[in-house]
């Protein structure tokens, strides 16, 4: 893989790609950098869950919902949208060429959830009622969107796992327990596409309440459409993007099939992000129209929707086309890496930025660097085990005893 | 046992019901409109009135035994910064000054008839009692703040500095007093009678009466009536709301009219998707077997014609061979007449 060599993706790649590299190099710089995210990680950890909320976080009463909600959750669900991409796209619509990129991104997804859960677990006041899942055991507040968020998330949570036990079983040498999970493939496939679609929908009309607080140009009847079609862009970005940082860390622990079936992937993730995009771009449009909130645009905050919507919305769905046209493979992952820093955006606007927007500036949430901190800390610890688990167990390659018969 | 219409609303919204049953639907499934519990009390709040006294705070404090400020009730500069609740203030009042002369407006949770909070809470800590207090349970909260994102009053508080039972506070409407036959605390305390307590729709016609008789003295609106779908506390102004910061542009659609054509979607998607799905995994399997006996087809015919062409070349190979062979015979039958005829001649 030398063709993009100059990408400006590169920068960026090469950063993350340290705490991936599988090398028996003890004390690297990014080693030491780890090690400094853990031991602030943990110290914070105990500072959160001995000293409250207050004592680690900027939240106030009108800004209830901070960094921990607006990334970890927000984006955290949307960048892990991979999963359902991937393995509607090859068990449901038939591409079996993408066969291979289905444990990796499972994987990630899986991981992604797991991270939003214990995330939660310190942002809710009450962690141990949480636990015990009083929402659905104690009282149902079945009127309420985070109801139907937390319901579907817990059970995806439970379809993932499911989803990957094939991966630890066939590390262990379990047949016979892997091959009933096998089986079960089609069954959770669907379960799971059902499950992302209602709650990555729901995550952006957990806003419909409060269109008194929310920005015009970001509020809109069809928030919850917003989300999930922006989700689907999310997930094959994401793809694209992991399999280039994997590919320069974990090159060596790749499988014959995974190597031959990346490059046409990425392809195809081009072109299908970028029909996405265009559809999520005429969304907003319909969005702003049916909000009548053209005249909105020339103000600071109509400025600020304009970067989003024609900076990473509308350029990363041409340059995805003209990647994928070209077959560019640095062009794509650059493009990708534009689009999963515009979910971003999008959901820190929708859940920060253009959130309280008719408050004063003094009133507004700026995070403390310790739930920035926390943030980076869930996204290490993410990283660590991906990392722990790819090196050692049949996701990038295929264990030599279970060889897939692909039909 | 307290009203239980948050949760039967709940259950409908979840059976995806809602509309098509009979008994107090929500309101975005229907033309039914809930215009709050017959009977049920509330306070109007007439903002000409108030002296800014503080006297209201003072008794929410005492009634609901909350710690005590650093500074005196009686201590006119703490009006001088225009304050949000806390934790431990229920109540607010916040001057203003238009055209030179102070306006005093007190500000507490407004007690919706149909709550943003309630609606929102996924524990169903929430509940609008028929007497129109909107009460919390702290004993189910899980701490999701959901309530305080959803209120567009921006009433509830948090104990953020609790490590480990941090609760949701608010003004409760003095439920507990109520029970007792009591008032509010605010209510009582109140020496100008700025606040009256009583049935929603008496208060509403005293409203009307007084915007009636004098004119020149109130702004013709009652906050409350209408916004959000109505709330339990209402008040009157002598200038435009909006001038004091209290928002008119909320709009009089209830909260839960917000969510519930999302809410209304999620039956439908749990559903029709799977078999959009199955649908589609039928016909990439079908597409694949069909391409798969095109291609046996296919493969058949290209050894027919295969065996066909070989068939017909060596036909055509024989028969060039027995003409040859003819022909040679004939050549043979030639070459020994020809040598007769020789011998003949010599």
């Amino acid at each position: 893989m030398s063709e993009q060599k100059n990408s400006p993706a590169q920068g960026m790649t090469d950063a993350a790609l340290g705490f991936m590299r599988d090398d028996n190099q003890k004390f690297s710089p990014l080693t030491i950098v780890t090690g400094i995210i853990l031991l602030v990680g943990t110290i914070l950890t105990i500072l959160r869950f001995t000293q409250g909320l207050g004592a680690v976080t900027n939240l106030t009463d009108t800004h209830p919902w901070g960094m921990w909600i607006g990334f970890d959750l927000m984006c955290g669900v949307a960048l892990a949208a991979g999963g359902y991409t991937t393995s509607a796209a090859c068990y449901l619509f038939g591409m079996k060429k993408y066969h291979s990129a289905v444990r990796p991104a499972i994987l990630t997804a899986f991981l992604g959830y797991a991270m939003v859960v214990v995330s939660l677990l310190y942002d809710v006041g009450r962690p141990d009622r949480l636990i015990l899942a009083y929402p659905f055991v104690v009282q149902q507040g079945t009127t309420s969107l985070l109801f139907e968020v937390g319901l579907c998330v817990l059970l995806y949570l439970t379809v993932l796992f499911l989803e990957c036990t094939p991966i630890p079983l066939e590390w262990l040498g379990f047949r016979k327990a892997r091959n009933i999970a096998v089986k079960l493939t089609l069954t959770l496939t669907i379960l799971g596409v059902v499950l992302s679609t209602l709650h990555q929908s729901s995550l952006g009309a957990l806003f419909l309440i409060a269109p008194s607080k929310l920005h015009p140009l970001w509020y809109s009847p069809y928030l919850a459409v917003f989300f999930f079609v922006s989700s689907i862009a999310a997930g094959l970005s994401m793809v694209i993007f992991e399999g280039a940082l994997s590919h320069k860390a974990l090159h060596h622990r790749m499988g014959k099939a995974y190597l031959e079936e990346h490059q046409p992937l990425i392809f195809g993730y081009a072109k299908a992000a970028s029909l996405v995009l265009f559809g999520y771009f005429m969304v907003k449009v319909v969005g702003i129209t049916a909000g009548d909130n053209w005249h909105l645009l020339p103000t600071p905050y109509g400025v600020w929707f304009l970067v989003e919507l024609l900076g990473f919305v509308a350029l990363p769905c041409f340059l995805f086309a003209v990647g994928s046209r070209n077959k560019d493979v640095g062009l794509i992952k650059f493009t990708a890496v534009l689009t999963v820093i515009g979910i971003v955006l999008n959901r820190l606007n929708i859940s920060i930025i253009a959130f309280n927007w008719h408050l004063p500036l003094a009133e507004r949430y700026i995070p403390s660097w310790m739930e920035i901190a926390l943030s980076v800390y869930m996204v290490t610890c993410l990283i660590l085990v991906f990392r722990f688990i790819v090196t050692r167990m049949p996701v990038f390659d295929e264990h030599p005893d279970f060889k897939e018969h692909h039909e | 046992m307290s009203i239980s219409r948050r949760k039967f609303l709940g259950w409908m919204g979840a059976a995806g019901l809602a509309g098509s049953l009979g008994a107090e639907p929500a309101h975005g499934a229907s033309t039914r409109e809930f215009t709050g519990h017959p009977d049920s009390y509330g306070v109007l709040h007439d903002i000409t009135r108030c002296v800014g006294c503080r006297s209201c705070e003072e008794a929410c404090n005492t009634v609901n035994e909350l710690p005590k400020p650093t500074k005196p009730y009686t201590d006119e500069s703490v009006l001088d910064k225009k304050r949000k609740f806390t934790a431990t203030e229920y109540t607010i009042v916040n001057k203003s000054v238009q055209n030179g002369s102070p306006i005093f407006l007190k500000t507490q949770c407004n007690h919706c008839l149909e709550p943003a909070c309630a609606s929102v809470c996924f524990v169903n800590a929430f509940q609008k009692l028929p007497n129109g207090a909107v009460v919390y349970d702290a004993s189910v909260c899980v701490g999701c703040r959901y309530c305080m994102v959803a209120c567009p009053f921006e009433v509830p508080t948090y104990e953020y500095e609790d490590p480990y039972t941090p609760e949701v506070v608010k003004c409760t409407l003095c439920a507990p007093r109520l029970e007792k036959g009591l008032l509010p605390g605010c209510v009582e305390s109140c020496p100008t009678e700025s606040l009256i307590f009583g049935k929603r729709d008496d208060l509403l016609k005293i409203a009307r009466a007084r915007i009636e008789k004098y004119p020149e003295r109130y702004v013709d609106h009652i906050y409350g009536e209408h916004e959000m779908g109505g709330t339990s506390w209402l008040y009157l102004s002598g200038v435009p709301f909006k001038d004091i910061g209290m928002r008119e542009d909320l709009g009089n659609t209830p909260a839960p009219a917000l969510t519930s054509g999302a809410l209304h979607v999620i039956p439908m998607v749990v559903a029709l998707w799977p078999v959009f799905l199955a649908g589609m995994y039928g016909m990439a399997k079908r597409r694949d077997k069909v391409a798969a006996e095109e291609k046996t087809k296919a493969i058949a015919i290209a050894v027919e014609q295969t065996e066909n062409k070989a068939a017909e070349t060596l036909a055509r190979a024989m028969d060039k061979a027995k003409k040859e062979k003819e022909n040679i015979l004939k050549r043979v039958e030639r070459a020994k007449e020809k040598a007769a005829k020789s011998k003949e001649d010599s």
